[in-house]
């Protein structure tokens, strides 16, 4: 168990951004409720899974909703911890911990904010790894574990639990449709986890994995170095391409901001194209009619002056990009982990291949 | 009708008076530390050469902006919020610099109301508690305040019940609302609300300076202020929304390209002393910024050009052992310490001198400059500029790039990806043009749902084009500039945002 300082949450918003692998939402508003808990007095512990006891509870948060209403509800910190506070009225047992349930995006942020009010440790785990579009493609609907309960709360005082539910997809069906009714916008706290459901299906060590990839980045600038160089060495990651943004198309459809982006190369990829079709978060690489890289292996765009990522939201034509591809949790890369978030998952018609090789 | 339009710079004010397309007469004067001085020179001397009445003056300044960058003539500003029980987590001020905070942050005050993305209420708006909140700004003495409500671009209901409060209970309270300023985001829109709030005491101020200066030089005309997208507004307007004339320099000087070229559709470069900045002008107007922009360290969202600078100008330095370029610059004293001006500084217009592209200052003083280097400079100038026009272009294919600015001469008449490099005759006072000519606007930035994407299109620019004439345009001579739509992600019901502007004469 450590303590987070104030730096280590703002390398949090960093890192989580880039793991949002073009979605998840922006973490600004979660990293300003933060800093002022931070200033009010309140300070987070981290701890590990493997100090989980077996038959401990884990809260598992996020807020589910549209990024726009997002940008004038604002996030609050209060509203996450109620919705967990009413997932315990519910099952009658407090929690030892909290923990996201996807680590990419804004959702990185949220058990910290249960975290400062309820005074439990965050858990350094989640179940994506990154950000996905659908709240069924986690590790632990791989693992089948149960779906429900779930809590989900609206900020004037409607509450809601959906006490059972036969698989994830109808969860996130009814979930969806009481988020549509709050005004698009929940906070919601997920099937509750033991300690030996987390340690033995939950994506160990992702928060502090966020953490050090914000840092590895903040110190490139600091030093003037290649901020991309340093997410490539801190990740493992692999360069698949730099170029300019030369198409954007985007539409919504269901609910999830679809489309493709075209990118020309420069350098040493001057002479050769790519095409990167997004739902939410950057799904597939295309080059000459063949998939180059594919979801469940995270796809970044980093805008080349920055060093920052660009959302699926965000890019638009002329910028100067590099596109990189960072390792998957293992669990994703198993026969039914591909069942939920490979490119099937996702109506394409081919089979996943690593661009990290044999 | 003769116009007379100036734009007041850190260095130089720029006069000019344009007559039915005709440019009359030209001027530039140092900006004085009163300003209005300064304005006074500059329409003495532009009237006098050309010898004719004035019908209107529009006038650019950076005067505003400056206010919040430097920090001065701020006034503290009562932040009224409606959105509990949301938005508690972040109240007003947060994310401000301490040093911006201090003199602006007055209070704030959080009450129930607002409304959701799709027009349905969020909650009753709580008046009992607007009153209260009014009666104590009242016993504080504050005389400013931003009222910022949940969704407000979309329904300004709750905003004019709240301003419409705080002014019965407050006598002579100035009152900004945040849908007047910008789109979603509350916390950027409010930010640009309560940083509108801080200045008006200064436009005020500053705009009867400029009245002073008229009725001092003699001229009985109305008088405009020009804005950051290129039109102008009634001076009594503007003196309300100062925040919307904050970027009007360099917007001014792509508008001057525009109607100078007669060309709608190109990439304007102002090449400067120190900087080269970069402008995309689509249907005559500058594309504006699609990100929140940072203004004296607080992030907001109202609509500011898209303008690109890079260390590149005649003043900029140049190192003779790898031929780079800036970014630093001699800038202002650039005729006392470039080479060819008999100083010993090495600077791009040394460079330029040598290579016969511009006949200023001594040239047998640059003559020992290597050919080698000369040429090295310029292929990296035209590299840069070959970049960064690049870099302003929505799509692809070549480009018409418009030259501007004291150091247009650095400008090739090649570079990759131009089809033209245009040159002006007035391209030094391109921004005091741009003032000259410029036009009235309405706006419009809305979700829609329901709705097919044309029929969202035409409801919104039904409400651009009654603004534009709220605003003093002429209605027959009104024409659409910018329409754009974008599809939001998450919502149910095909939700569509769509942004639109659309521009007419005064009328």
């Amino acid at each position: 168990m450590r303590q987070l300082s104030a730096d280590d949450i703002e390398a949090l918003s960093v890192g989580a951004w880039i793991l949002g692998a073009g979605g998840g939402g922006s973490p600004y508003h979660g990293l300003l409720n933060m800093r002022r808990l931070y200033r009010e007095g309140a300070r987070i512990s981290l701890m590990q899974p493997d100090d989980l006891e077996d038959d401990d509870d884990v809260a598992v948060v996020s807020v589910m909703g549209a990024p726009l209403v997002i940008m004038e509800r604002l996030v609050d910190a209060r509203l996450i911890a109620r919705a967990v506070e009413a997932m315990q009225e519910h099952i009658g047992r407090r929690f030892r911990a909290v923990m996201a349930i996807e680590i990419g995006g804004g959702n990185g942020m949220q058990p910290l904010m249960v975290a400062a009010h309820l005074g439990i440790p965050v858990v350094d785990a989640d179940a994506m790894g990154r950000a996905y579009p659908e709240a069924q493609m986690t590790s632990f609907a791989v693992a089948g574990l149960a779906p429900a309960p779930l809590t989900s709360v609206d900020p004037r005082g409607t509450e809601a639990v959906i006490s059972r539910a036969p698989t994830w997809k109808w969860m996130e069906r009814a979930s969806r449709k009481l988020c549509t009714e709050f005004g698009s916008i929940a906070a919601t706290c997920k099937a509750p986890r033991t300690g030996a459901e987390v340690k033995r299906w939950g994506i160990s060590g992702t928060t502090s994995q966020a953490i050090r990839l914000g840092e590895a980045v903040h110190s490139a600038y600091r030093r003037h170095e290649d901020p991309i160089e340093a997410i490539l060495l801190q990740e493992r990651g692999k360069r698949l391409f730099e170029g300019k943004v030369t198409a954007v198309e985007r539409r919504t459809t269901e609910g999830f901001l679809r489309g493709r982006t075209g990118i020309q190369g420069l350098g040493a990829d001057r002479d050769a194209a790519i095409e990167i079709e997004f739902q939410n978060e950057w799904l597939v690489v295309w080059r000459d009619g063949a998939p180059m890289a594919s979801t469940p292996e995270l796809i970044c765009v980093i805008d080349n002056d920055t060093g920052e990522a660009i959302g699926t939201e965000m890019i638009r034509y002329g910028q100067r990009v590099t596109v990189i591809a960072l390792p998957s949790p293992p669990i994703f890369l198993t026969p039914a982990g591909l069942g939920y978030v490979g490119p099937r998952a996702f109506g394409y018609d081919f089979d996943f291949r690593s661009v990290f090789g044999a | 009708m003769n116009r007379l339009g100036i734009d007041v710079g850190g260095t130089n004010t720029d006069a000019t008076l344009v007559a039915d397309g005709r440019i009359l007469s030209a001027i530039k004067v140092p900006t004085t530390e009163d300003v209005t001085s300064g304005i006074v020179a500059a329409m003495r001397a532009v009237i006098a050469k050309a010898g004719v009445r004035v019908d209107a003056v529009m006038i650019g300044t950076t005067h505003f902006v400056n206010a919040v960058v430097q920090r001065r003539h701020l006034a503290p500003v009562a932040a009224i919020r409606i959105g509990l029980p949301a938005t508690t987590g972040l109240p007003p001020f947060t994310d401000w610099p301490d040093d911006l905070a201090l003199p602006v942050a007055g209070g704030s005050w959080m009450v129930e109301g607002g409304h959701d993305y799709d027009g349905r209420r969020f909650m009753p708006l709580d008046s009992a508690a607007v009153r209260a909140a009014a009666r104590d700004i009242r016993a504080r003495g504050i005389t400013q305040a931003a009222v910022t409500a949940m969704f407000s671009p979309l329904t300004q209901e709750d905003e004019a019940a709240v301003a419409d409060i705080l002014r019965e209970e407050i006598p002579g309270i100035s009152v900004t609302c945040s849908h007047m300023l910008g789109g979603i985001g509350l916390l950027e829109r409010e930010n640009a609300a309560v940083l509108n709030a801080a200045i008006i005491p200064l436009a005020q101020e500053t705009i009867s300076g400029f009245e002073r200066a008229m009725r001092e030089t003699g001229i009985a005309a109305p008088l405009y202020i020009t804005q950051n997208d290129g039109t102008v507004a009634a001076a009594s307007q503007a003196a309300m929304f100062p925040v919307f004339s904050f970027a009007s320099g360099p917007t001014n000087s792509m508008r001057g390209a525009a109607y100078l070229s007669r060309v709608q559709n190109a990439v304007v470069v102002d090449v400067g002393g120190t900087t080269a900045d970069f402008g995309h002008l689509h249907t005559g107007f500058p594309r504006q910024a699609n990100a929140s922009v940072r203004v004296g360290g607080v992030r907001t969202l109202f609509r500011m050009p898209d303008v690109l600078s890079i260390g590149l100008g005649g003043g900029s330095l140049i190192d003779p052992d790898n031929a780079g370029i800036g970014p630093r610059s001699v800038g202002y004293r650039l005729t006392q310490e470039a080479l060819a001006f008999g100083g010993d500084k090495l600077t791009m217009t040394d460079i330029a001198v040598a290579a016969g592209l511009v006949d200023i200052g001594d040239r047998s003083r640059v003559r020992h400059l290597a050919r080698g280097l000369v040429d090295a400079v310029l292929a990296r100038a035209a590299s840069m500029l070959e970049e960064h026009v690049d870099r302003m272009k929505t799509e692809a294919g070549d480009v018409v790039l418009i030259a501007v600015g004291g150091g247009a001469f650095l400008v090739p008449d090649r570079l990759a990806g131009v089809r033209e490099v245009v040159r002006l005759e007035h391209g030094g006072c391109a921004n005091a043009v741009g003032a000259a000519i410029a036009q009235v606007s309405g706006e419009v930035d809305q979700v829609f749902q329901g709705l097919a994407r044309d029929a969202a299109l035409a409801q919104a620019r039904d409400i651009a084009e009654r603004r534009a004439v709220g605003a003093g345009a002429a209605a027959d001579s009104l024409s659409l500039v910018e329409a754009e739509d974008i599809p939001i992600a998450y919502l149910p019901g095909n939700a569509i945002r769509v942004r639109v502007k659309v521009v007419g004469d005064i009328a």
